[in-house]
């Protein structure tokens, strides 16, 4: 962490400093600024150290240590498994992009009566619980096959590109299509030329993050794939699961590893290509012209989407004697022959609680991991900014790591900290915080970015302590978008199923953990509970989003 | 912005109110409390855990563990600190790996010789049989009156033309009652003649799905979902859960084609609590817990002389003739099947 304290002194120069004098001169003054910096440096770096990379490394220890790695890294089948993980995540993820950025061009530059709900339900597939949307897929496809698997799994991703994209979309320059419009380009070229490779930079970072969703998808692969096709995760889910074979799930594992690395450089390479957009005056307006089409495109794009929740709605109505809401009365029960131990609303109001914890904590790490990153990323030292990137491509990677491997991982380390945290329910929340800070990370770091290096500076000039440049001006200028992170964030811990339901007890399901005890039991109310827990679930999700949204409305809202 | 400000209010107001660690299962109380590690399937009334802790002083802390494989390799994972006192849910087809990696210790419970000594695996006694479950096929007998045929009845009639496109199996790698399945005809036409009786089934229009609840609640007949198809493998008490208002049961389970599955449970070696962890057991297979699990868990117990719930004997009777495979056969055979059944199969 010396590094890092040489790495603020580069900020910019206070009292009359030049900004050109050397690194190691400035160094020595400033090391108090620096010790602050990397201090706050080592909060996420120690969470993910010890919630992450020590129970994921120690679990594939015990897979070196059994030996026989390379015997599953030699064997045709295994690169026959990567490559079906690879191909249909980068096709789900090109589906994803396509269907996501007219949606975001709806949300970012349209102004239409339900735009508003439109922001709101494009989120809702992400929280529905993956068996549920298995099943309505298989109903469509009776025989599963690659195609379903596709799709379901753009499906759940459409919202990230959707939100993400039209984050930067809505703080987009309009002038410069406008300059181009009068220089005769067609509103496609100008597109085309102007605002695509503006937009490059959020487009890639959702489909980084999308295809890290996708490449370690379990639920709707299971039941669409069977058994003939079968990806890294689910395999790495049965060989720990039920084989206990550990080093043929190392092996994947490392594989998953490999594949997942490679996405987050590629990701990182476009960003950075596209780095700083020109930002201003954007807005929203009533469409013109062929602006329709793309309207008309979110228009299909959002029916397709609202299909299967009406369909999963239906199911939760539907009874052998015609339409009932028996489902949605047995919520106060604990279902047909208690299958639950708790009652659907208590495990609504669990899902709450848990998801607002995970997300404050989220936040916290994240914010402090994206402060740390900028400071980094802005140094004038080569090393730092290296360090930078390598920190921001390590924060992805709980999105890439197999929640089986996390949560075995648990198991075998967890006991060595005091209060053996293995078992606790304590430890819901971290997981889901897990999967949420890399989220965090991406949507803050931009937002924090893009604030003015002089408005910063000014500040210092005038004699601003680091903290309080902080709160003068990055806070209010990013306080928007980190609270539609921790929306988003607090939407995806609602829905989280693979890590929360290894570890959430059941005496205090969450509400998707609930939804798969009920389907996994005979009895028609538990079938129709379950449909109807579902749409509590939505519910929860909408009203949720709704009232972050109101919060965040008019800033720079990524999500 | 007033509202604004009203609606941060509220925000702040739910977070406070909302935080999840605040509240943890609770207490001070100086009652010792024994960690019942288990798989999602367990249920136990409460009033009987409630019953059991007024009368021996031990509460009962549930901790669930994923299915029955899960479960036995996260107690072979943590065995040098086991993460409870005392486990329950290890079946027959994963016992033989907990035994011989010494996660249970020696307990012969003074309840064991009522019954659940007859599934006994293991002569130090370190697992005693709670209850059993086998998995047999099911048929929707509308479906088979209306048609006017009769239903399938042995392994063999589900390879008989005559009943081509109706069944659906779960897949063994991926499900509990599918590897069952698998096993029992493993077990009924041998080494030499399950890939044979498969390959029939296969030609027959077999359809194979990964999980049960997409079998048996999409595509089966005889449940709610009203699937395609009347013959699915599932459990011997499943037609209980679909009985009608008419008293009815609109399934069958066929008792030819099922194999048994015995749910164990024992000590954990290296338990903190070995006492109250042994009453435990006994508890497990008193006849106040026993009476609970067909009900609860659609199982039978293990114990002699206890009662099904009314109308059980008619409509899921305990098979008395299944299938079984000893536990270590099971074990050694396990990977090798499934991979050339799937190699057969898909």
């Amino acid at each position: 962490m010396a590094r890092a304290g040489a790495v603020t002194s580069g900020a910019p120069p206070r009292a009359g400093g030049s900004a050109t004098r050397s690194l190691r001169k400035a160094a020595s003054p400033r090391t108090a600024r620096g010790l602050g910096l990397a201090l706050l440096g080592l909060a996420p770096i120690g969470f993910l150290v010890v919630f992450f990379a020590w129970p994921v490394l120690a679990i594939i220890g015990r897979g070196f240590a059994a030996g026989g790695l390379a015997v599953v890294l030699k064997d045709a089948r295994t690169w026959e498994l990567a490559g079906f993980t690879v191909a249909s995540a980068a096709a789900s993820t090109v589906v994803a992009v396509l269907a996501g950025l007219p949606v975001a061009f709806l949300l970012a530059r349209v102004r239409l009566p339900g735009v508003g709900l439109a922001r709101t339900l494009v989120l809702v597939p992400f929280v529905l619980p993956t068996v549920v949307v298995g099943l309505a897929f298989r109903a469509l496809w009776p025989d599963g096959g690659v195609l379903p698997i596709v799709l379901a799994n753009a499906f759940f991703n459409v919202a990230v590109v959707a939100r993400t994209v039209a984050g930067l979309w809505a703080r987009l320059d309009s002038r410069t299509t406008d300059a181009a419009r009068a220089l005769g380009a067609s509103p496609w070229r100008a597109f085309r030329s102007v605002t695509l490779p503006a937009l490059a930079p959020a487009v890639a970072s959702a489909a980084a993050v999308v295809f890290l969703f996708c490449a370690t998808s379990f639920g709707v692969v299971l039941i669409l794939g069977g058994a003939r096709y079968r990806t890294l995760e689910t395999e790495i889910y049965l060989r720990t699961v039920d084989l206990l074979d550990l080093s043929g799930a190392a092996a994947l594992s490392l594989i998953q590893f490999a594949a997942v690395v490679a996405a987050l450089v590629l990701g990182g390479l476009a960003r950075r290509r596209k780095e700083g957009a020109r930002t201003g005056a954007g807005g929203a307006r009533r469409p013109r012209g062929g602006e329709w089409w793309a309207v008309g495109a979110a228009g299909v794009v959002l029916a397709l989407l609202v299909t299967p929740i009406v369909a999963l709605l239906a199911e939760s109505l539907s009874t052998e004697d015609g339409w009932s809401l028996a489902g949605y009365r047995a919520l106060t029960s604990t279902g047909e022959k208690g299958a639950l131990q708790v009652s659907g609303w208590d495990a609504a109001v669990n899902s709450l609680k848990v998801a607002i914890d995970a997300t404050l904590l989220a936040m916290v790490v994240g914010v402090l991991a994206s402060v740390v990153l900028v400071a980094l990323r802005r140094s004038p030292a080569k090393a730092a900014r290296g360090l930078g990137e390598t920190m921001d491509a390590v924060l992805m990677l709980p999105l890439g790591v197999s929640a089986v491997t996390v949560g075995f991982g648990y198991l075998v380390t967890l006991d060595a900290l005091p209060g053996d945290l293995r078992t606790s329910p304590y430890l819901v929340p971290l997981a889901q915080a897990l999967v949420i800070i890399p989220l965090v990370v991406r949507m803050v770091l931009p937002v924090l970015r893009s604030v003015d290096v002089r408005l910063r500076q000014a500040a210092s000039t005038l004699g601003a302590s680091p903290l309080r440049v902080w709160r003068e001006i990055d806070l209010p200028l990013t306080l928007r978008p980190l609270v539609a992170a921790a929306g988003f964030g607090f939407v995806v811990a609602l829905g989280e199923f693979g890590a929360t339901s290894f570890l959430a007890r059941p005496t205090a399901p969450t509400l998707p953990v609930a939804v798969a005890t009920l389907m996994a039991r005979p009895g028609e109310l538990n079938n129709q509970m379950a449909y109807a827990a579902c749409a509590l679930l939505m519910l929860v999700t909408v009203l949720a989003v709704a009232l972050i949204d109101r919060l965040g409305r008019g800033g720079v809202g990524e999500f | 912005m007033k509202r604004r400000a009203a609606t941060a209010i509220a925000v702040v107001g739910v977070v406070a109110a909302g935080c999840s660690l605040s509240d943890g299962d609770g207490g001070t109380q100086q009652t010792p409390t024994v960690t019942l590690v288990t798989h999602d399937s367990f249920l136990a009334p409460q009033e009987v855990l409630d019953a059991f802790q007024k009368q021996s002083g031990i509460k009962v802390s549930v901790l669930k563990q994923g299915d029955a494989g899960s479960l036995t390799n996260k107690l072979v994972l943590t065995k040098a600190n086991p993460i409870g006192d005392v486990a329950f849910g290890v079946d027959s087809t994963f016992a033989s790996r907990a035994l011989s990696e010494g996660v249970f210790e020696p307990y012969t419970s003074p309840e064991a010789d009522r019954g659940p000594q007859r599934y006994a695996v293991d002569p130090e006694h370190r697992l005693s049989a709670v209850d059993v479950g086998d998995v047999c096929v099911n048929v929707d007998t509308n479906y088979f009156t209306t048609k006017g045929i009769p239903a399938p009845e042995t392994y063999d009639d589900l390879a008989d033309p005559k009943y081509k496109d109706l069944l659906v199996v779960e897949d063994p790698a991926t499900a509990s009652p599918g590897l069952a399945f698998l096993l029992g005809t493993i077990a009924k036409y041998g080494d030499a003649g399950w890939k044979d009786y498969w390959t029939k089934l296969k030609a027959n229009g077999l359809k194979v799905v990964s999980g049960w609840e997409e079998a048996y609640t999409k595509q089966f007949s005889g449940s709610s979902g009203k699937g395609p198809r009347p013959i699915v493998v599932s459990y011997a008490s499943s037609p209980a859960a679909e009985v009608g208002d008419d008293g009815k049961p609109r399934t069958k389970a066929l008792l030819d084609t099922c194999y048994r599955q015995v749910e164990y449970a024992g000590v954990l070696a290296g338990g903190k609590q070995v006492e109250n962890a042994r009453k435990v057991v006994d508890f497990l297979l008193s006849q106040q817990f026993q009476a609970t699990v067909a009900a609860n868990m659609y199982v039978y117990p293990a114990r002699q002389g206890v009662d099904l719930p009314a109308g059980w004997a008619q409509v899921a009777p305990l098979p008395q003739k299944p299938q079984t495979l000893p536990a270590d056969q099971v074990q050694a055979g396990r990977e090798k099947w499934i991979g050339e059944w799937r190699a057969l199969v898909q």
